[in-house]
């Protein structure tokens, strides 16, 4: 575990305020966590009195409810909807655009958009879930552009969790609840009655730069077991688990389990966890004509292994049914994905359980197959 | 620039219905222009009383089909047209006027009208597609105007319309919308309903009601659980199934498991 080291420094609320003014004067697009109708949505952010202070979250399969803290906490509560592929791999992206007809075609590549980013309040599992994203668009001989030029300039503020959501299980995905790599700067909510405080760690120049900018003081050895401690208490409180030992092979064996039609039978076909899945990174490409027939343009937008469309080949769909196609979800999640990138592709933030409609639980989904599991 | 004889023809025709999904064409004011240059418009809002004449390129038929001579009509609409589109939900699902196929239609004409023996009209209100082939649906009540820009400009570039079949959640997520159903416990049929509004409604904090019928492989039986542990009551989700698209197959079936 890489909890706070003992070298660092603690911030308080005028701090961070100062922390988010000065990645905004140094060029930044900050993003972070906010209320907005009745959700933690992650939005543009300008300074601490933007973040969601003294809310927490109620989560469960198929239900999400905010409710208040009994402290001014800023980051009490663990993820909501919105993941960071929102803005490092966008739903809607164009990829270019012609002009004029016939020999005089041209084609224009779409310019890199916007300041760069600086993310802010980005949780353990989400650390990895951005590696993992990665190594999906930026692995092997053709790398997404849009994405590269988008990480290369993204700071990151990252937040140790010091309570965990209703559906959590990064444990058991090992994937948190501390940041290990990563990150600029991570930061630990201290418990505390009064305005929040935070043991605060660097781990690149950028990151060591723009502390320079901010008031902070070296944390005291009391304040760092106490970060530590809150964040080991989360650890402990997990609301799932998905005990993760031999899964691919436990999955791969049992693709004609009968738990698969039990599932796609509550299954809407929707799309709904894929979207809020933050390693989900497939795609559609949509190519539009204006009606001249003198501009086109060819935009990739988020897709989801759960539509018709997506498996289409000539002659029909490769996965008709619903059963298929979960089934292709979760062996992909869980399984297949270590062959194809080397890693697991969830990390156990919880996302997909608490924003199913229908509230379908992919480590329940596991453990009744595990526990019928022949060998 | 084509000489006039060259563009394609284009013809709107209007059948039972409102007349929004046309009101969507006119909406398109700025791309209007356009459209005149690249097609030439014949344009029928209640060409009931007239013959039909010549052969269009694209026909775009708004309306369902509630009458005998209206049931005529189509054919003719047909022979007439090399490509056959319909526009928006009378058209591809019998539309709001279908409820009538759920009740006694004598009943309806006896409180209505003095003398009902005038009527001539059929017992049910029923998509174009019941009565001729149909090379292409757009759904929605009214259509969604970027959608029929993009169904025209794909058939006059001869390339396949970029309309998904999949939920309208699709869109809200991508949106970046917080579900109204999971975050407020309000009944949203986004689930089982095709995407193409750009999920109005839930932007509206409300849930969706379906205006673009049934997604490709709706799953009616288990949204209908997860509402009524919301607390929906039969009589309230047989009205949410049995609105603009009521006629359409999922949410007819869905609607008669909670009928009278
Ligand atoms: S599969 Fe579910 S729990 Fe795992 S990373 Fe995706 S959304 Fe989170
Ligand atoms: S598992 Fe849930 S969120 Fe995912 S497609 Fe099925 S019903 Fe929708
Ligand atoms: S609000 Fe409705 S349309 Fe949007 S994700 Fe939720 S269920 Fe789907």
């Amino acid at each position: 575990m890489s909890l706070p080291p003992h070298s660092a420094q603690l911030l308080t609320s005028e701090g961070l305020d100062q922390l988010l003014r000065a990645l905004r004067r140094g060029g930044y697009r900050a993003v972070g966590p906010t209320v907005r109708e009745g959700v933690i949505a992650y939005e543009d952010i300008d300074c601490v009195e933007d973040l969601p202070r003294g809310w927490t979250d109620e989560q469960s399969g198929g239900h999400y409810r905010l409710r208040r803290r009994d402290d001014d906490a800023l980051f009490g509560y663990a993820v909501g909807p919105h993941s960071w592929k929102q803005f490092l791999h966008p739903p809607r992206q164009r990829l270019w655009r012609t002009r004029g007809g016939g020999d005089a075609v041209q084609i224009e590549r779409e310019p890199p958009d916007g300041p760069p980013l600086a993310l802010i309040g980005v949780r353990a599992c989400e650390l990895k879930a951005v590696a993992i994203q990665d190594t999906v668009l930026l692995g092997g001989a053709y790398g997404d552009p849009h994405y590269r030029a988008r990480r290369a300039d993204t700071f990151i503020l990252a937040v140790n969790c010091t309570v965990a959501g209703g559906t959590c299980f990064c444990v058991s995905m090992d994937c948190g609840p501390n940041v290990a790599t990563g990150f600029d700067l991570a930061l630990t909510e201290l418990a505390a009655a009064g305005p929040p405080a935070f043991v605060l760690q660097s781990a690149t120049p950028a990151g060591r730069k723009v502390l320079e900018e901010i008031s902070h003081r070296p944390a005291t050895e009391s304040e760092i077991a106490a970060a530590r401690a809150r964040v080991q208490h989360s650890a402990q409180h997990m609301g799932r688990q998905m005990p993760a030992q031999n899964l691919p092979q436990l999955l791969l064996r049992n693709l004609e389990h009968p738990r698969w039609s039990e599932v796609a039978d509550r299954c809407l076909a929707c799309g709904n966890c894929t979207m809020v899945c933050p390693t989900c990174f497939c795609t559609s490409v949509e190519d539009s004509s204006d009606l001249r027939g003198q501009q086109t343009s060819r935009t990739r937008r988020w897709d989801s292994c759960f539509t018709i469309d997506f498996t289409y080949l000539h002659g029909g769909s490769v996965r008709q049914s619903t059963r298929a196609r979960y089934r292709q979800w979760l062996t992909h999640k869980l399984a297949t994905w270590h062959q194809q990138f080397g890693s697991s592709g969830c990390v156990g933030c919880g996302r997909c359980i608490t924003w199913c409609p229908v509230g379908i639980d992919i480590t329940e989904e596991v453990s009744a197959i595990r526990a019928s599991d022949p060998g | 620039m084509h000489d006039r004889s060259d563009k394609p023809r284009l013809a709107v025709w209007k059948f039972a219905s409102c007349d929004g999904c046309q009101l969507s064409l006119l909406d398109c004011e700025p791309e209007l222009l356009a459209l005149g240059e690249a097609i030439e418009i014949a344009y029928f809002p209640e060409a009931a009383t007239r013959p039909i004449r010549g052969h269009y390129d694209l026909s775009l038929v708004e309306g369902s089909i509630s009458t005998p001579r209206d049931a005529e009509r189509i054919r003719a609409v047909r022979r007439r047209s090399a490509h056959l589109v319909t526009l928006g939900a009378c058209a591809t699902a019998g539309g709001i006027q279908a409820l009538r196929n759920f009740a006694d239609l004598r009943e309806f004409m006896a409180a209505v009208y003095a003398h009902p023996a005038y009527i001539h009209t059929l017992a049910t209100s029923s998509a174009i597609a019941d009565h001729v082939p149909v090379d292409f649906e757009l759904r929605g009540c009214p259509v969604n105007k970027r959608q029929l820009l993009e169904v025209i400009s794909a058939f006059l570039a001869a390339r396949r319309p970029a309309i998904p079949a999949h939920s309208v959640c699709l869109e809200c997520k991508s949106r970046g919308l917080p579900c109204v159903l999971v975050a407020h416990a309000r009944a949203c049929l986004g689930p089982v309903t095709q995407a193409g509004c750009g999920a109005i409604c839930p932007a509206c904090h409300r849930g969706c009601y379906g205006c673009f019928g049934p997604q490709e492989t709706p799953n009616t039986a288990s949204l209908t659980r997860a509402l009524a542990a919301l607390g929906l009551e039969r009589r309230e989700l047989l009205r949410l199934y049995r609105s603009f698209n009521a006629n359409a197959e999922a949410f007819r079936a869905e609607s008669e498991r909670h009928g009278e």
